[in-house]
């Protein structure tokens, strides 16, 4: 096993495993957006969809397990990859200019950890209910009034639109790059596969700061 | 034309150094920047002060030896040429001009814009040949390559190892310079048989010399004065993860100096 030991320990198979655990958490965060949505079609929809998941018992235990172990890899690569550019230039340009390089692409490890940020309140709020006694109280499958309840706060549904633009910015950048990083880059394609990143980045932080937004201006309640 | 010059000064490689401003009051417009350079040096050395210490040879764009980073980019502002192809035209009566040596940890400083590149002779030490016995010359059509291939190599082959993709990269990755090297070998039938070994050994030492990781922001494109394409990258990407999967390379690399 000494080559994949010297291949994870290498810049390219690092970047490797930064961009395949980032492709499989977009995976989960376009099918997320997608059961979220669900909340448009009223409190039925959404609450059987959420019945239906928690009733996957172990499947639901094996994803949960496969988001936390993509997660984590993808945070210590990202962290490793990056102490390590920085150890590469100890004396920084008096004067620096960036020709080519995106926002999104100079602020990823900012993004990146804003989001670990917002995934450790997002879990404590909703998966364990643990920030408002309102909503512990509430039945284990009314995620519907859950939503509601707490979007209605505006500090809540500012935070999560806030967060999703910044998940929208750090995917802008990632999901172009990741075709890169995996070996993928043809001049027939190059246009279409910049695009691809930017476009998924503003579907997604649209989609989702659609349901904190649509509560806080009474569509929803 | 007058300008304003903001200059790194080193002593050595041991001293620390700092930017120094000096007046540089008569710039022709048709000079090139190493030639307006060599007018301050004189005026320096004519003051009794140390000459501005810069690397160069050729003076047409070929050897890669010229290599400073000019108000934030590496060999300057013009697209696709070195700082010895620069010329004064591109600046304003007035300006400020800021020269800096290329920065990275894997390129000490050695004397003010002079660096130590000799990281990338180890790379090329490392995998950047084919083996092969000497001798008489084959026939030139033994070996049929595409046209599309022999093309696509001379792309790749066209870096002259100047490090300006280093100094542009914010991570001072190394990858623009290894990608071509591996590249123009990997696309002629000549660098098959050591394919695998030449990505696997070029990349290992390529991180052996402290070079960062690639962020994909493809800055090092940019200021490529060989306009070496970040395709080859993805290219190294693909043969690097193949070599490393599916062969039994494990890599060797060359000794450091230090
Ligand atoms: C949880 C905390 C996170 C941190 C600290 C983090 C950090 C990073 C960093 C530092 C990079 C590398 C950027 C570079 O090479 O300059 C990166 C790339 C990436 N991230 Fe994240 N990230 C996080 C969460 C996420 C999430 C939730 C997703 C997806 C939904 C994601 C998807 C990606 C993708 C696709 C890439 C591109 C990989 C490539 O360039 O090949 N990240 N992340
Ligand atoms: S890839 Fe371009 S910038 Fe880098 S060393 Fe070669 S010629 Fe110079
Ligand atoms: S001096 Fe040779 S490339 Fe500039």
């Amino acid at each position: 096993m000494g080559w994949l030991r010297q291949t994870t320990d290498s810049s390219i198979g690092g970047k490797l495993i930064v961009a395949v655990t980032g492709l499989a958490m977009v995976g989960f965060v376009v099918a997320h957006l997608s059961g979220n949505l669900l909340v448009f079609g009223g409190p039925q929809a959404v609450n059987s969809y959420a019945e239906g998941l928690r009733k996957l018992g172990a499947l639901l235990w094996v994803a949960r397990i496969g988001l936390l172990v993509m997660a984590t890899l993808h945070i210590v690569f990202a962290i490793k990859l990056n102490l390590a550019n920085r150890a590469a230039r100890p004396q920084a340009y008096a004067v620096k200019t960036y020709r080519r390089a995106s926002f999104a692409s100079r602020s990823m490890l900012l993004t990146g950890l804003a989001l670990l940020g917002y995934i450790l309140f997002h879990l404590a709020h909703f998966t364990f209910r643990a920030t408002s006694p309102e909503l512990a109280a509430l039945g284990e499958y009314d995620v519907y009034q859950m939503i509601v309840l707490s979007f209605q706060q505006p500090l809540i549904a500012g935070l999560y639109i806030v967060s999703m633009f910044l998940l929208g910015l750090h995917l802008s950048h990632g999901v172009s790059s990741l075709f890169q990083t995996l070996g993928f880059n043809h001049p027939k394609y190059r246009n279409l596969v910049g695009s691809i990143g930017p476009f998924l980045g503003v579907l997604l932080a649209l989609g989702f700061s659609s349901i904190p937004a649509a509560v806080l201006f009474g569509l929803l309640k | 034309m007058k300008l304003k010059l903001h200059v790194w000064r080193q002593k050595d490689r041991q001293s620390t150094g700092r930017m120094v401003a000096y007046d540089a009051p008569n710039v022709n417009p048709e000079m090139s920047f190493l030639e307006m350079l060599d007018v301050v040096n004189e005026d320096l050395t004519g003051k009794g002060e140390d000459p501005i210490a810069f690397d160069h040879d050729c003076r047409e764009g070929i050897c890669g030896s010229c290599s400073m980073v000019i108000n934030g980019v590496p060999h300057g502002p013009s697209k696709g040429t070195t700082v010895c192809q620069l010329h004064m035209r591109h600046f304003t009566d007035g300006q400020d001009v800021h020269i800096e040596p290329w920065r990275a940890k894997a390129f000490p400083v050695l004397q003010d814009l002079v660096v130590d590149r000799s990281a990338f002779d180890r790379i090329i030490q490392a995998g950047g040949f084919i083996s092969v016995n000497s001798g008489s010359a084959q026939d030139a059509n033994n070996l049929p390559v595409a046209k599309a291939d022999a093309d696509h190599s001379m792309d790749a082959a066209a870096c002259i190892g100047c490090g300006a993709c280093v100094a542009a990269c914010k991570n001072s990755a190394a990858m623009l310079f290894a990608a071509a090297k591996i590249s123009h070998l990997g696309l002629l039938p000549q660098g098959q048989p050591e394919r695998r070994r030449r990505a696997i050994n070029m990349v290992k030492q390529m991180d052996l010399e402290g070079f960062g990781n690639c962020s994909n922001q493809y800055e090092c494109e940019a200021v490529c004065p060989k306009e070496i394409s970040v395709g080859f990258i993805a290219r190294m990407n693909r043969d690097y993860l193949s070599s490393s999967i599916f062969s039994k390379e494990t890599g060797s690399t060359s000794k450091s100096e230090d």
